[in-house]
């Protein structure tokens, strides 16, 4: 069974989050980037899949040279080999045109099942994992908090606002996990010194067939034009309660004033 | 003049407020451009929704009443919605911006070659006629506009509480059956059986105008029973900090977070929460925050609206007490 787990590098959320101007485009030198936080999940889950099926497990990261570092990391947690696609026509690309090299990258692939990770941390947009799957003609199974692979038979527990659906589908297919699908393990010593010599591979759009007016800012449906930092928050009111509850009764009144209650 | 399109969230006891939210604004811009409102409702039920959405400003509502539609993954929905906008005059598509709602619209720009802009929570028309939307990003850090490549079909994810839901006399819409026959492809992950969680009938914390929200500082699992019951008083969803979750206080579903849910709700209620940052990327688009926390130097008062500092559990039952007496 062959797996791919697609990465992002994102802005640390405690760090500076900066926007290019020019190119309206995160800037990732700004602040420090770390692998995205939701990848732990997808990771921890493409780890099961190798304890359990034997799972020969790929990374693959769409991103600059500087992005390597967030391969390796992936890496250390046991996966099996990088796959890095780098093009500077990328740049700019909106969440779909991220997705055609993703799904490009992938067709030049062998794979059986594709794990990504829940809404990252930058964005937020959650369109690229069904982009992926519906540009490869595959079934999107998103949002899975529980997934078993039983021959070429997979079930998923696909979470929503009540609960969850049961969904079964027949390999390949395309998942997104939540966070109640695992609890990720740290990287092992021994996992992060035997990263540095696993096999990374670095393509290029024309090694994938893909050309250049596809994606990019130039070939994005939707464009972000303007952008400022949230305005700081005015100072609200804090109480102290003296150790009574007191204080509950201040703040009932707030509410009512507000009519929230 | 056409048809701007509003796919309808629902549930099986009727539209999500998001919904109603979405309509009220279509409503507003269909005033300005001169287009028709027309509501999209996959699933039983259209008939008997269709008196409130046309009460808060569908003029048409296209019904698919198939079991298929939630009968299959996705792809139902996609290719009633690629057929409703090769037949129609529809060139915008509002949608709430929730996870398998986001993924129908994933999939159908990919289709149809449309733009999509996700969690939108401002829509203006450009002196050009294209959307401007408003978007934040970066777990609320930064606020964006954004807009669609010209000629694009332009698909709209509209953020839960972004919009207030106002109703306008409109009469019941007119009521228009569609069917379509599915693809195999379509039918190729099947919904096998639908499993609901206790608690389900509390509001869901993605689309509650009110949250209530537990962290570490509860010290147990016990201390989000006082959640609950502070959130069944005012009818709110119950949300929880990651270190909760991961004590195993409360399930991961409900945690709000950088890895959990976006949350921005008109009112949140954090108690025993610190505020770390990977939390605030979660909530701090919500409109008003109170917190209540021992600490006075936790970060979460420097964003609260109304802030406590003190015992939670003197205080919050004591909020109890005192909001039921002003009932």
């Amino acid at each position: 069974m062959k797996v791919v787990v697609p990465v992002k590098r994102t802005p640390d959320t405690a760090g500076e989050k900066v926007i290019d101007a020019d190119s309206l485009t995160v800037d990732r030198e700004a602040g420090e980037s770390v692998l995205c936080p939701v990848n732990e999940f997808s990771i921890e889950e493409a780890v099961r899949l190798k304890e359990k099926h034997g799972a020969e497990v790929t990374v693959l990261v769409v991103g600059p040279e500087e992005a390597q570092p967030t391969v390796r990391k992936a890496l250390s947690y046991g996966l099996d080999a990088g796959l890095q696609i780098t093009d500077e026509a990328i740049a700019g690309s909106d969440a779909l045109g991220t997705a055609r090299v993703i799904a490009a990258a992938l067709e030049a692939t062998e794979f059986d099942l594709v794990v990504f990770g829940g809404q990252s941390t930058d964005a937020r947009t959650s369109l690229v994992p069904a982009a992926v799957a519906e540009l490869l003609g595959l079934p999107s199974l998103t949002y899975t908090r529980y997934l078993e692979v039983d021959g070429e038979t997979i079930t998923v527990h696909r979470e929503h606002e009540e609960g969850w659906d049961v969904v079964t589908a027949s390999l390949p297919a395309v998942v997104s996990v939540v966070e109640a699908i695992n609890e990720p393990r740290y990287p092992s010593f021994k996992g992060i010194m035997a990263a540095k010599s696993k096999p990374l591979e670095t393509k290029s759009l024309a090694d994938l067939g893909v050309s250049a007016d596809e994606v990019g800012a130039g070939a994005a449906s939707a464009t972000m034009y303007e952008f400022a930092p949230r305005p700081p928050k005015e100072a609200g009111t804090v109480i102290e309660d003296d150790g009574s509850g007191a204080a509950a009764a201040q703040l009932a009144d707030w509410l009512v004033e507000k009519k929230f209650v | 003049m056409s048809e701007m399109l509003v796919l309808i969230d629902h549930s099986d006891d009727g539209p999500r407020k998001v919904s109603l939210q979405m309509l009220t604004k279509a409503r507003e811009l269909a005033e300005i451009t001169g287009d028709t409102v027309a509501a999209v409702w996959f699933g039983p039920g259209a008939a008997d929704a269709a008196p409130t959405l046309g009460a808060y400003g569908a003029g048409k509502l296209y019904h698919w009443d198939s079991a298929d539609a939630y009968g299959y993954v996705t792809l139902p929905q996609v290719e009633a919605l690629e057929y409703l906008i090769d037949t129609s005059e529809a060139d915008t598509l509002l949608f709430a911006s929730s996870n398998h709602v986001k993924d129908v619209a994933s999939r159908l720009a990919i289709r149809m070659e449309a733009g999509v802009i996700t969690d939108v929570s401002g829509i203006e028309l450009a002196e050009d006629g294209r959307w401007v939307a408003t978007k934040e990003v970066f777990g609320g850090d930064m606020i964006t506009k954004s807009t669609f490549a010209e000629g694009k079909l332009s698909f709209l994810g509209v953020s839960s509480n972004a919009f207030p839901a106002v109703e306008s006399n409109g009469a019941s819409p007119e009521l228009v059956a569609i069917d379509i026959d599915l693809t195999e492809e379509a039918k190729a992950a099947q919904v096998v059986s639908v499993e609901k969680v206790a608690g389900a009938d509390r509001p869901d914390i993605g689309e509650a105008a009110v949250v209530v929200a537990g962290g570490r500082g509860l010290g147990s699992e016990d201390g989000f029973q006082l959640m609950e019951q502070l959130a069944d008083m005012i009818g709110a969803g119950v949300g929880a900090s990651r270190a909760a979750t991961d004590a195993g206080w409360y399930p991961h579903r409900y945690q709000i977070g950088q890895t959990g849910r976006t949350i921005s709700p008109t009112l949140y209620l954090g108690s025993g929460i610190s505020g770390a940052i990977k939390h605030r990327a979660g909530m701090q688009t919500s409109q008003n925050i109170v917190a209540i926390n021992k600490d006075a130097e936790a970060p979460i008062f420097q964003i609260a609206d109304f802030g406590v500092v003190g015992d939670l559990y003197k205080i919050v039952p004591k909020l109890v007490e005192e909001l039921e007496a002003r009932k």
